[in-house]
């Protein structure tokens, strides 16, 4: 069981890695990425709705045969979270996952402070 | 058109049984491993991020997304879709800021990460509250499915036919969660979602195939139908109508990463990774499946008509089945009847098992023995658990007996619960992984306050009074124009949440939060996979 093997994580670790340069990069990447998307998505789902609510001539605009740009703009949002969905795939995948792995990797392999700083240095 | 109970009741009741037996079988293989509370809670989080994914979509695509939806799209008409986009988007909420952070710093429920920086009794106290209060309202949405399609399917009619059939549901669910945990129920959500998504597929080629797969002419025939394709239809009568569509909106998109059954799912894996490829695998599977529905439901439009569907018993919600036996006849009635009624079954059995988790281990084990971890205190927690399983799912019976009285549309009440989730849970869950100066009273006044502004402006809205659709039809209480209360609920919550954090004299524990970020982005200390 590795739950087992692992060692107990100390406070002082903790807020050794959260104070950290590479901890800081971790940190603004993520949000780099899911705050601004959140606002992205959310604004783009609002347009959408409000649309849909005050815009109905607009929207019942046929476009090609019964297909009108509301049901476009509906599915159009059907894209965009298939797209935002593969985007934060590929961003964690790069640039987030790495850093992180390699933070708990240390944490958990009881990484002497040294090791730590000298990876701050490098990132 | 069929008169009253189209299709052969016998024979669909042999397809259920089908399914009852063979979940059953799997649920019982699945159980020989539940030792541990993190086997019975969350699986041992042995499950691999495509199996959650699939489970996620089966516990997210229940009888208001199958029924519901199809049954909205054929009478309203293009406001039906509208449900179904909301409800799909809002998964970007879950992906790019829950599922991750909280599989990493939580065990088994939706509590253990709201408590893990603030004081444990009134956060783990109200947490757990909403849990159950947001469960118990989506237990009724499905038990309100299960009724409608009682009366359809069985040719069954008569208040103790229908009483006989809800309790039947219920004693099955509960013997799920008993039996399997949340290893069985998961393994019944991935084998009913497969289902699910074969029979939409199938019933959508069937139907693209009486329209030489143009999906114009199909548009065309729903219209003519009466299925609208101009938005408005349900939402677009007057001011506020359309403000309940803008209020119902902001419900569906925020309302899913606050659902605690949902949340409970991402522990089920071993690492946050498998966390994100589950949300990932359940947004394929539940986008492709309402794209699914949008064809199923201007097809029930164009084939059934909106008119038959409203007359059928079960109303709005029995739009699929009719579809189903106009394409089939009464062989892919009874199969796609089967797969809603174990649609309803495997979504409540989560359900069950998502409050009697949050009663056992938050309420009973936190709250009134103080936390002392033993093993034999975790076995005694997950006795409870057990105990306080039979007690959701003999509410559930009784409110969906009484649910099916009310006669509401499915993925309406759904709505509802995604409200009270969005008010209630949201707002803590979102303050707890980002904002650093949040206390523990600032949770506890954005939970309870966000649940009460929530269920009362629903208790004074013309749901429940007032109106010709009300529950309580001849009286009249309701103040609050609005069906669904998430424009003034939501942000009402987010503002206590605020408001209680600047304003308590506690301060921010540093120490904990460093802790509690670390772990959340990094993964470190995280709860490990059981290895049997």
């Amino acid at each position: 069981m590795t739950q087992l093997t692992r060692r107990e994580i100390s406070q002082q670790d903790y807020e050794r890695v959260q104070s950290s340069a590479e901890f800081g990069e971790l940190r603004k990447r993520f949000r780099a990425f899911a705050f601004p998307m959140t606002v992205v998505f959310i604004v783009w789902y609002l347009l959408y709705v409000l649309m849909s609510a005050y815009a109905v001539d607009f929207m019942s605009t046929k476009v090609l045969g019964n297909i009108n740009i509301g049901l476009i703009f509906g599915l159009l949002q059907f894209v965009s979270t298939f797209l935002i969905t593969a985007l934060y795939v590929r961003h964690s995948n790069r640039n987030t996952d790495p850093i992180a792995d390699k933070l708990r990797e240390e944490l958990e392999d009881g990484a002497s402070s040294d090791r730590l700083e000298k990876g701050a240095h490098n990132a | 058109m069929p008169d009253t109970s189209p299709g052969e009741p016998l024979l669909n009741i042999s397809i259920f049984g089908a399914f009852v037996v063979l979940t059953l079988f799997i649920t019982f293989r699945a159980s020989r491993n539940n030792k541990s509370a993190a086997d019975y809670y969350a699986a041992g989080r042995s499950f691999t991020g495509t199996q959650n994914g699939t489970a996620i979509a089966g516990d997210y695509l229940s009888a208001a997304s199958f029924l519901g939806i199809a049954g909205a799209i054929a009478v309203y008409g293009y406001d039906g879709f509208l449900y179904s986009i909301g409800f799909l988007v809002a998964w970007l909420v879950a992906l790019l800021l829950v599922a991750e952070l909280l599989r990493n710093t939580g065990r088994f429920t939706m509590a253990d990460v709201l408590s893990f920086r603030m004081r444990q009794g009134p956060v783990r106290m109200a947490a757990a509250t909403s849990t159950l209060v947001v469960s118990i309202f989506y237990l009724l949405a499905q038990m309100a499915g299960a009724g409608g399609l009682v009366s359809l399917l069985l040719g069954v009619e008569g208040a103790l036919a229908e009483a006989a059939v809800v309790f039947v549901v219920g004693a099955l669910m509960i013997a799920y969660v008993l039996i399997g945990g949340m290893r069985g129920t998961t393994w019944v959500q991935i084998v009913k979602a497969t289902l699910l998504i074969a029979g939409a597929i199938v019933m959508t080629v069937l139907v693209l195939a009486k329209f030489n797969f143009n999906l114009s002419s199909l548009l065309g025939a729903g219209a003519q139908a009466g299925s609208e394709l101009e938005p408005g239809a349900q939402y677009g009568l007057s001011g506020t109508t359309k403000l309940d569509f803008i209020s119902l909106s902001f419900a569906l998109v925020l309302g899913t990463a606050g659902l605690p059954h949902v949340l409970m799912r991402f522990y089920t894996v071993p690492t946050s990774k498998d966390a994100r490829k589950s949300v990932v695998w359940a947004i394929w599977l539940i986008g492709g499946f309402y794209l699914l529905s949008l064809v199923l439901g201007y097809g029930a439009g164009a084939l059934v008509g909106p008119e038959a569907i409203l007359a059928a018993p079960g109303g709005i919600n029995s739009a699929a089945p009719l579809l189903a036996f106009e394409l089939g006849g009464t062989i892919l009635l009874g199969v796609i009847s089967a797969v809603a009624f174990a649609t309803i079954l495997a979504v409540v059995a989560g359900l069950t098992i998502t409050a009697s988790a949050s009663f056992a281990h938050d309420i009973y084990a936190t709250v009134l023995k103080k936390g002392a971890r033993t093993e034999t205190s975790e076995r005694d927690e997950v006795r409870v658990a057990r105990i306080t399983a039979v007690v959701i799912g003999a509410i559930g019976i009784v409110l969906g007996i009484l649910a099916l009285r009310a006669g509401l549309n499915i993925a309406f009440l759904v709505a509802l619960a995604f409200a009270i989730a969005a008010s209630a849970n949201l707002p803590t869950i979102l303050y707890t992984l980002f904002w650093k100066n949040f206390t523990t009273q600032g949770a506890v006044l954005s939970i309870y306050g966000g649940l009460v502004i929530c269920v009362g402006l629903i208790i004074f809205s013309p749901v429940v009074s007032g109106a010709d659709t009300s529950i309580f039809p001849n009286v009249d209480f309701a103040w609050f124009p609005l069906r669904n209360p998430g424009i003034v609920s939501i942000p009402a919550a987010f503002l206590l949440g605020y408001l209680g954090s600047v304003m308590s004299k506690e301060k921010p524990n540093e120490a904990k939060y460093a802790e509690f970020e670390v772990r959340s982005l990094t993964g470190a200390g995280a709860e490990a996979a059981i290895k049997h």
